[in-house]
């Protein structure tokens, strides 16, 4: 079991953001989702300057099994998408939480998207129930 | 509760991920499909298919029973050990399974089909075998390890008993022999070379373990649907079904329509035939980054059709697809993903043989 880095926030669908110093915030898949997915192969990333609405797709990860839509856990302006994932979509599977993140947004409703997503804690109980 | 075969905490204890496949609880990976899959293209690996069914066709009229059951002639297999992949057809034409079905010595035949149509296949088998006294025995007790891969056989080979794996390597493709208790089919899945070996289920996981301890690497179903659709193999469910003919999904070749031989659906393909077959079953490879997956729309000159298989093929490095189309010319083709229309180009297939792309794909 990886351990759930202490700075991320959660969407129950396995979204993770992070508030950086900058007040920026990015947005990847959790290892978990990764690990359900299995070897990805591509990813489909928004524009720079799509408007992100919370729980709307923002990207698509597809793996040999199956695609996936990822839904963006704040709203906000995309002001950055990972195009080394078109190169190396498996990015993803080796370093979910490091280089393998999707998108930055420039969010609009900072602290109330955040409130409502859950905790490495809350998270990471939800992957315990979702075991049994 | 979904069945279990005999290596399932094998698989368990190996890591694998388990997922439902036709009323079984099967191995999709044991850890990265696409390793796997390039195991089996370079090297060798293996696949629990023991939820596949045997069934033993015993019986003076049996060679008879069969002309008329399936869609391929078994007057083709003129001598014991050679095998015959074919369809086994209703009234209409539409494919009830597709199985292979290898002949033994003393006149008997020993047929494989698909786990998620045992049942159906069973009662239509033992149906139509009734007026010729045929004996219909099914072989749960059975298991079946395919271990497929450019040196999937020497690696076999070097386990068996000198004179068992002298047979063994003797044998030509599509053609089994026997002994030890072991069944050795070179058959398979993949578009490599190897065996598909029955083996009784008290044995298998000892089997299993020595096969792995000779360097072959466990696969499991992901793999398998990957290999098999870059060898250009048809999924029974997805590629056809009882509302398909071969004809439409590609499988003409394996439709003998030898005279005077009255199989279970022959009056109708000769009618589709004679009518033109309306749809007609096509590959595509698509050169832009993405993946074909089933149920996408497909976009061609003579109006739109359906994705059947479609995957990433790890070999190629980009998605590849079957797709049923209106028959004719398809000119340009695109398939709809998420709602835009991506171009593909129409390729014949296999896609990949021997671990290496076919010309033109």
């Amino acid at each position: 079991m990886n351990e759930i880095p202490g700075d991320l926030k959660f969407m129950k669908s396995h979204e993770w953001a992070r508030v950086e110093d900058d007040g920026t915030v990015t947005i990847g898949i959790s290892d978990h989702a990764q690990g359900l997915l299995g070897d990805l192969v591509y990813v489909e990333l928004p524009n720079v300057g799509d408007t992100l609405e919370v729980g709307a797709g923002c990207a698509v990860v597809e793996s040999v099994k199956a695609a996936s839509d990822v839904y963006a856990p704040v709203a906000g302006e995309v002001i950055k998408v990972n195009s080394a994932l078109s190169d190396k979509p498996e990015t993803i599977n080796e370093d979910a939480y490091g280089d393998g993140w999707i998108v930055v947004v420039r969010p609009s409703n900072l602290q109330e998207d955040m409130e409502n997503l859950l905790d490495p804690d809350a998270y990471a109980e939800q992957l315990d129930n979702e075991d049994d | 509760m979904s069945k279990q075969t005999v290596l399932n905490a094998t698989h368990r204890a190996l890591g694998a991920k388990m997922v439902d496949f036709g009323g079984w609880d099967m191995p999709i990976s044991y850890g990265s499909q696409i390793e796997e899959h390039h195991a089996v293209r370079r090297d060798a690996g293996m696949f629990d298919v023991s939820h596949m069914t045997v069934v033993d066709l015993e019986g003076e009229r049996v060679r008879d029973f069969l002309r008329q059951l399936v869609a391929n002639s078994v007057d083709k297999l003129k001598t014991p050990g050679k095998a015959l992949y074919t369809c086994m057809l209703n009234a209409d034409g539409g494919v009830i399974d597709d199985l292979i079905i290898y002949s033994r010595a003393d006149g008997a035949f020993r047929l494989v089909v698909n786990a998620a149509t045992r049942d159906k296949d069973l009662a239509w088998i033992g149906r139509e075998a009734a007026p010729f006294a045929v004996q219909v025995r099914e072989r749960p007790e059975l298991s079946i390890i395919a271990v497929q891969g450019p040196n999937a056989r020497a690696k076999v080979q070097g386990l068996l008993s000198p004179e068992l794996a002298a047979k063994a390597a003797k044998i030509g493709k599509f053609v089994a022999c026997e002994g030890d208790g072991l069944f050795i089919g070179r058959t398979g899945y993949t578009g490599e070379d190897g065996y598909e070996i029955i083996v009784p289920q008290e044995q298998a996981v000892e089997f299993w373990n020595r096969l792995q301890a000779a360097g072959v690497t466990p696969a499991g179903l992901g793999a398998r649907d990957t290999l098999r659709l870059e060898a250009g193999m048809n999924l029974y469910g997805q590629d056809m079904d009882e509302t398909v003919s071969p004809y439409e999904a590609a499988l003409a070749w394996t439709v003998a329509l030898d005279e005077g031989r009255d199989f279970t659906g022959r009056s109708a393909l000769e009618q589709q035939k004679a009518a033109g077959v309306p749809r007609t079953m096509i590959g595509l490879v698509m050169d832009e980054k993405g993946v074909l997956r089933h149920g996408q729309r497909v976009v061609t000159a003579n109006g739109d059709g359906e994705i059947l298989s479609g995957t990433f093929s790890p070999t190629l490095g980009k998605a590849i697809a079957f797709a049923r189309v209106p028959a004719g010319d398809p000119g340009a083709v695109q398939v709809d993903i998420r709602g835009k229309l991506v171009p593909v180009r129409v390729v014949s297939f296999p896609f990949v043989r021997d671990g290496k792309a076919c010309d033109g794909v």
